[in-house]
Parts: structure tokens; sequence; C-alpha cells
């Protein structure tokens, strides 16, 4: 009879090799349509596990609505809602077309698209750029500013960004992440060196680029003025580094966690492609000026593929500044990471905290050790309004249910179960 | 003499599990107390432990 226990060791050895081996590397910029598996040009893709129209957060409808009249599908906001409950558009859970998107993670098929290649696995992933702070078409804005920054993106800012790419060459996000990380970021909620490190790596080659002085400068401005810039690189990067170790039998180990404004779902790489949810949680920390816990909408994003890839919120301890943004503690933040170990199963490699003598990130979530010790996951995130169409509200710490590792767990047993095994 | 009448005359270092009010009791006179959140495995739900137990080798 096999050995269970040390079939699953065996199964996420191999998984934890193949995340700790990954490269995430930024190639191109695409659009949408060109660039991600089944993309069609009535197809919007958002973030989180799969969901119905009827179903979706107030954010999650409004950046739909959005990306219809973005598209020229819809001439206005009631037309677009119309249109989005007709049953013409396919909807799709990014994640399942090799992409992620922050908060609703609304992509379709003209955007101007992060192209990232795990160098080391030969897989893809993508992401839309981020549009800045304010009213965003990822919390749910859609009026008429919010479009017109999403056309200048599609003709100036995505372009320019890809020819700068092509004049430098791939870059390593990978030694880009680790270097944020001893700068004070965490690659989820705190970007901001990263952000730098990325315009003083670029600013030169979009210089050198062939288009417009105002173009250029345009595009400068744009980078600068948004600290979360290189989140929607972080993420990518996250998710074409787990997603090669996708569907290793045996394996524990957790691949994706997402949320849609409605549910969380994780997935697990022993477990294929199956999503395991329940219902998101509020986010607990502070607010904007006059907002408050009433106005929140519940957790939505695919930003913790951060998490799940052992940064993010694992790596709260080497960002305490972010405590001025979630609340606690710099010593919270240190706790949080540290309790994280509890439930994962290396220490990164690559991604080491200063603040606790450069020891690796806890990375490699497994199922078996949220459910034994009764520890979740901390994601630091951003708060969206729960009506569509307002903005952020706040930011703030969140675990997932702890309902989808149960079932999860519950799942792998029956597997093993009909080969006998348990 | 029994040799826990020595641990008393002795600076004491005490270690707490589970509920953290038994540390709070320690701290609040004044003895060093580290408090380890321990729980029982799953939270002591038999079914989710035993789902565990079955994926341990025998």
């Amino acid at each position: 009879m096999a050995n269970i226990e040390q079939l699953i060791e065996q199964a996420n050895k191999k998984a934890l090799e193949i995340i700790q081996n990954g490269q995430p590397t930024l190639v191109d910029v695409s659009t949408a349509g060109e660039a991600i598996p089944g993309m069609t040009k009535k197809s919007i893709f958002h973030a989180g596990p799969p969901c119905k129209w009827e179903n979706m957060s107030g954010p999650l409808k409004g950046a739909i609505m959005g990306a219809l009249v973005y598209e020229g599908l819809a001439k206005d906001a009631e037309e677009a809602e119309k249109l989005a409950a007709s049953g013409e558009i396919e909807f799709g859970s990014c994640h399942e077309h090799s992409s992620v998107g922050p908060m609703a993670g609304v992509t379709s098929y003209s955007m101007p698209v992060w192209v990232l290649q795990n160098k080391a696995y030969g897989n893809y992933s993508y992401c839309n750029m981020n549009e800045g702070l304010g009213k965003a078409l990822r919390f749910g804005a859609f009026g008429p500013e919010v479009i017109e920054r999403l056309k200048w993106m599609e003709k100036v800012l995505g372009p320019v960004v890809k020819e700068a790419i092509k004049l430098h060459g791939p870059y390593d996000l990978k030694t880009m992440i680790a270097q944020m990380i001893q700068m004070g970021d965490e690659g989820h909620n705190r970007n901001k060196a990263g952000t730098s490190l990325f315009i003083r790596e670029f600013a030169p080659y979009i210089v050198e680029t062939s288009f417009s002085q105002k173009d250029k400068v345009d595009v400068l401005k744009f980078m600068n003025g948004n600290d979360h810039f290189v989140l929607n690189l972080t993420m990518p990067a996250a998710k074409c580094t787990l997603e090669a170790a996708k569907g290793i039998k045996y394996s524990t180990i957790v691949y994706t966690m997402s949320r849609n404004g409605t549910e969380f779902g994780i997935r697990v790489s022993g477990l294929g492609d199956r999503w395991f949810t329940a219902q998101a949680n509020y986010i607990k920390g502070l607010y904007f000026p006059g907002f408050s816990e009433k106005d929140a909408n519940r957790d939505i994003g695919d930003s913790c593929i951060t998490e799940t890839c052992g940064y993010g919120g694992f790596a709260m301890a080497a960002a305490p500044a972010i405590v001025l943004f979630v609340g606690g503690t710099p010593k919270d933040a240190i706790n949080y990471s540290t309790s994280m170990y509890e439930i994962t199963t290396e220490e990164n490699k690559m991604y080491n905290i200063p603040a606790l003598n450069f020891r690796g990130t806890p990375t490699g979530i497994d199922i078996r050790k949220v459910v034994e010790t009764g520890i979740l996951p901390i994601i630091n995130t951003g708060m969206a309004h729960k009506d569509p169409g307002v903005g952020q509200v706040g930011a703030g710490l969140v675990n997932p249910p702890m309902k989808c590792f149960e079932d999860a767990l519950e799942a792998f047993v029956e597997e093993l179960e009909k080969e006998g095994l348990a | 003499m029994l040799k826990v009448n020595e641990l008393f005359k002795e600076e004491l270092k005490v270690i707490n599990m589970g509920l953290r009010s038994f540390a709070n009791d320690v701290k609040s006179q004044d003895v060093p107390v580290i408090h380890v959140d321990w729980r029982p495995v799953a939270g002591g739900n038999k079914k989710l432990s035993s789902l565990l137990s079955r994926l341990k080798s025998k």
C-alpha cells in the first residue's frame, strides 16, 4: 500500500521546486484580443472565480459596464447594463485564461496587456495596465474620464511601453520583486519602490522610442503619478510562477487564491482546475475620509495571487510603512509574516526579508496546514465601494474563508479514496 | 524537601499554552511569560481532524 504521506510530500516538493525555480519575465505588451487565450470581441474577463452577472457585486458590474462602453459595444451605462444582463457577453475568470487583474480585474479585447513569460517553464501570463488611483475602472467607476483614460492607455501608454520593452529587451521581474522586498515594498499593497525601479529602468528606453515628445512625457508622468503601477506586473509574475505548478498529482499546495467581490476561490495543484469557493469576507482596516464600514464591498481582486506566491501580505514584515494604510503597528506586520510560516512549506530562496534576518518569505500554502492550525493566509488589500462608479474607500487586511480550504481538503481525500489510497 | 519547593524559590520563566487569560494573570504579577497560541488540530473539528489523519502514514 502506497504511503500517502510520502506521496504528498514528494508531490509538494515538486510543486515547490517549480515555484522556487520560476523566472517571471516581462517580454512584451500586446492587446488582450491578440494575446489572451479565448479572448473575443464579446468577452469580458474578470477577477476571481467564475461568476454570473446576477450574482456580481457593484464594483464588478460597474467595471463591466465601463468596459462595454470603452469597447463601443454600448453607448452608455444604461445600454451596457442591459447588454451585460442579456447573455450576449461571454464572462470569464481571468485566471482560467492565463491572466490576472487587480480589484474588478476587468479585461476586454482592446485593452493593452503586459505579456510575461516564465522563462524556466515557458508558460505565459497577462495582466491589464494599472489606471492609477481615484475613479478607475477596476474600482467599478465608468464615467467619461475613466473611458478617456482607458483610450489613452490603449493608444499611447501601451504602444510606447511596448516599443520601450523591445529596445530594452526582456526584464527580469523576479529580481525586481526581490529588490522591492528589500526596499520596503511587499508587492501587493505597497509598490512604491518597485514602481521607482521600473521607471528608472525603462525611462531611457521610453525616451528612445519613436513617439512624440508629448507622448513620452505623458507616459513618464503617468507612471510616476501611480505608486501601484507595477502591481500589474507583480501579479502576473506570481501567476506565471504558480501556474507552472498546477496539476501535480497528490500535491496539497495552493496555486490560486482570488476573489470576484462576491466569492473567494482557491485552487490546489493536485486538484487541477477545480475551484473551492465561499462567500468573500469584508476587509478590516482604515477608511479614506468620508467613508466607513457601511460603504465597503466584500473582498475583490486577483491581487492575492501575490500572497499565494509568498509576497504581498506574507512579506508584510518587509513593509512596515504599510500599517499607516491598513492599521496596526510595525510589530503586527512582523507577526503576520511570521505566522505565515506555520501554513507554508518552504522559505523563498529569492525573496528575503531584512527585518527577519533575511529569512525567505513563507512560500507554498498547504491546505493541510491551514486546516490543521486554523491559521488563514493574511491578505493586505484595497477596499472598493460597494456601489458601482465610486472607487476605492480604504485599505486593510482580510483572510479567505476557511470553508475554501476545508472543502478542498475533503475533495482531496475523496480523490485518494477513489484510488484506494485513503 | 520536594524539588518543586526549590522551583518556587527561583525566578520563574513561564510558558503558557492554550487560554491567553492564564498568561495575562501571570503577566499582571510581573512574572515573565510567553503565551503559545496552541489550538487543537482543526480547532477540535472531528470530521476535519479525521480527514487530516487519513493523509498521514499509519
